[in-house]
């Protein structure tokens, strides 16, 4: 083959004509760009077509509303948000309300699901039924249904804020919610961050050389007691040398509701309990299939090296396996971030309650909204797919597969 | 939820064209058989259905007296029960023909869903409900309270306006149905139950003991409810505009669903302008002569409306107040069929 003789611009077009036109040569390139033609004047025609309508009955339309007045309150908010804000900022405070249920529901999505697939799989009788029971029964029952019974649930069984269970007087548990301390900044708290930090990035690089020195020089270093001083004894002598770094203001009970200190509402309480316990459940069963499509072989293969079931399963099962439970896990990851959406059914403040629900209603911009929601979630998505890709990739890298 | 939205909205986007090119609702109506009205998912008094799937409710007759107008027949109508969110969209969507579902008229709403207003079937006011244990008296009261209220409301905006000009703090939970949002009250998520005050009054009958609730006795807004219509058809927005005046002017001339007969044969001109011996009023408006009939014999007047669903004779016996004729201390007044 003497391709190196053929100038550039000729691969170029004929890579193009491999790759769109197939067998059918240029014309299917053709056939390919009239296609595409139609889609785009059709999806053209759409918007233009909706837009004149609109401009006819006198719809607003346009995505200006995004500056005017929201007008109501959110009961959740990661960043500072009154009534006066704009729709913008409301569309902010519901996406970090669907993003801090999702990110803390597929911690605990994932943590739930190794352990119940790990008790399905346990030689032990009794935990194999229990992790086979949980999986059948959260499996089997809807999700809305779900959430419905861990709010309600949890809300029948908590008593009203002035009966509210204390625990030790600190926090304060009712059906209002968790009520905790609420740390404030103290001047010791740059020094103590700057420790802190110092303790983690140190950390790291002691894992990187200890690491190191095991695979080059086959060299073991015992690393966890340098980590223990440098994350808690190092912070520790800072806060003796320039004081505590922060200090806490209590929870008091005021009127109705408490006053001071921090809350996590039940409603965040309820939806993460539904949304983790539920994906866990299909993940237990990836996690399962994922550990049974590793020869057992390799089991008897540790055992027979004097590791326990634990250290091989930790070693060397688990390591292999993660190269089938990574797609499916994203699967579940995405299910997860776009099942938060029935949020709205408890009252908690997320992306499709408080935009795609009360500011639709208060502007009436339907198409403008339920766009802007439908790329959002696209987006999360498609990002949570790149980072599990990334880290598939990684996965199967290290196994030199 | 969701779905419904997501679907409304494609429907919007796609079938525009065909609702804004076409102006001919009446005529859609009658080829259909059917008028296609948007109520609630239930609010006593109101729009909600039995235990046999009948629909009974002030805004529901509305939707009777429209259909009786049409078809000389109070029961082709065909009720779509729609959330607070989803209401104007299916309107503009052309899903339904009138939006009879407790909504409040305001500039916004009028100005940019591309929907008018066609009148007001009752004056109401916003309202809290609270536990009697919790022993308050006034809303000032209700400072860091937990207030549940139902998503895409003027209630929402109000809430917030009342708390902050009263310079008082609370906590917001907005549920996305009216049902969602009683049963967390009833659970105790919160303190305070608010919406227009009559809401309030058929809510409290779905508690399981109304009497230990109370509503408070501030009205923190202006809460005019009525009927939408779409944009672009002045004959259609002209007859729900009239059967509600034709509702009004019945009652005060003392015509009930029992006298209309012996009332149309009366020698009184105002008598036969009105239910149509004399002149040709319904059939400007592309209905039959005798359409004051027609409405009266499909629901009574707006007196017998009002008593039948919300008034003295039904279980939430809220008192006439704003919603009495003019004449007699209220606001309910109806220009002249003439």
């Amino acid at each position: 083959m003497s391709t190196e003789a053929r100038k550039p611009p000729a691969q170029i077009a004929l890579k193009i004509r491999r790759i769109l036109g197939g067998k059918a040569g240029w014309n299917g390139v053709a056939v390919q760009f009239a296609f595409a033609a139609i889609l785009g004047w059709i999806g053209y025609e759409i918007v233009s077509n909706a837009r004149a309508n609109l401009e006819n009955q006198h719809i607003a339309a346009g995505f200006g509303f995004l500056r005017n007045n929201a007008g109501f309150d959110v009961n959740q908010t990661l960043i500072s948000y009154t009534g006066s804000d704009t729709f913008l900022r409301v569309f902010v405070v519901g996406l970090l309300n669907t993003l801090v249920v999702s990110a803390v529901g597929i911690v605990f999505a994932t943590v739930i699901g190794f352990i119940v697939a790990l008790c399905r799989l346990s030689p032990n009788w009794l935990l194999a039924r229990i992790g086979e029971l949980y999986v059948e029964i959260i499996r089997n029952l809807p999700l809305l249904f779900q959430i419905l019974f861990w709010y309600l649930a949890v809300l029948a069984a908590l008593p009203n804020p002035r009966q509210s269970i204390s625990l030790f007087g600190l926090s304060f548990v009712s059906n209002r919610g968790l009520v905790v301390p609420r740390p404030i900044g103290e001047s010791g708290f740059e020094a103590f961050l700057a420790v802190l930090a110092f303790g983690i990035v140190a950390s790291l690089a002691l894992r990187i050389y200890a690491r190191r020195a095991l695979f080059e020089r086959g060299q073991m270093i015992r690393i966890w007691p340098y980590v223990l001083g440098l994350l808690f004894g190092l912070p520790l002598i800072t806060m003796l040398v320039f004081g505590p770094p922060f200090s806490f203001e209590l929870p008091q009970l005021k009127g109705f509701n408490f006053a001071g200190g921090s809350r996590i509402i039940p409603e965040f309480v309820a939806l993460t309990l539904a949304l983790s316990t539920y994906t866990a459940a299909f993940i237990a069963e990836i996690v399962r299939a994922g550990i049974l499509s590793v020869h057992s072989g390799q089991m008897e293969a540790g055992s027979s090296l004097g590791l326990s079931r634990a250290t091989t399963l930790r070693l060397i099962v688990v390591p292999q396996a993660m190269r089938v439970i990574v797609p499916p896990l994203t699967n579940q990851y995405l299910n997860l971030t776009k099942n938060s959406s029935l949020a709205v059914a408890i009252g908690y403040p997320d992306l499709v309650s408080v935009f795609a629900g009360t500011s639709l209603s208060q502007t009436g911009q339907a198409i403008e909204i339920i766009a802007l929601t439908m790329g959002v979630y696209l987006l999360i998505s498609l990002l949570t797919s790149a980072v599990m890709s990334v880290y598939g990739w990684r996965v199967s890298r290290s196994l030199g597969a | 939820m969701k779905r419904v939205t997501l679907a409304l909205t494609l429907a919007l986007a796609a079938g525009l064209s065909a609702q804004a090119a076409d102006a001919q609702t009446l005529k859609t109506i009658k080829d259909r058989g059917m008028l296609s009205c948007g109520v609630s998912q239930g609010l006593p008094g109101f729009s909600s259905p039995d235990d046999k799937g009948n629909w009974t409710g002030l805004d529901v007759d509305l939707c009777r007296a429209i259909a009786g107008a049409i078809f000389n027949d109070a029961t082709k109508v065909k009720y779509v029960p729609l959330s607070a969110k989803d209401r104007f969209t299916a309107l503009q969507s052309g899903e339904i023909d009138v939006l009879s579902r407790n909504t409040t008229w305001t500039i916004s709403r009028d100005t940019s869903l591309g929907a008018n207003f066609t009148g007001v079937t009752y004056y109401d006011g916003q309202g809290f409900m609270v536990k009697k244990s919790l022993k308050v008296n006034s809303a000032l009261e209700l400072n860091s309270a937990s207030v549940c209220v139902q998503t895409g409301t003027t209630t929402e905006q109000n809430l917030a306006d009342y708390f902050k000009a009263n310079n008082m703090k609370y906590e917001v939970i907005a549920f996305g149905t009216n049902d969602e949002t009683v049963k967390a009250y009833e659970a105790g998520r919160c303190d305070v139950f608010t919406t227009d005050q009559s809401g309030l009054y058929a809510n409290r009958l779905k508690l399981a003991n109304p009497n230990d609730h109370m509503v408070l006795p501030e009205i923190i807004s202006k809460e005019p409810l009525g009927p939408m219509v779409r944009h672009g058809d002045d004959q259609w927005f002209d007859i729900v505009k009239w059967t509600l005046f034709a509702l009004i002017t019945a009652e005060e001339l003392g015509v009930t669903s029992k006298n209309v007969d012996e009332k149309a044969k009366m020698e009184n001109p105002e008598m036969k302008r009105v239910l149509g011996s004399d002149g040709n009023f319904g059939e400007q408006l592309g209905l039959t002569k005798d359409w004051v009939i027609r409405i009266v014999k499909a629901v009574g007047n707006y007196g017998e409306v009002f008593d039948r669903n919300v008034g003295a004779g039904s279980p939430l016996a809220i008192n006439r107040g704003l919603n009495n004729l003019w004449n007699k201390g209220g606001l309910q007044y109806a220009p002249p069929i003439r």
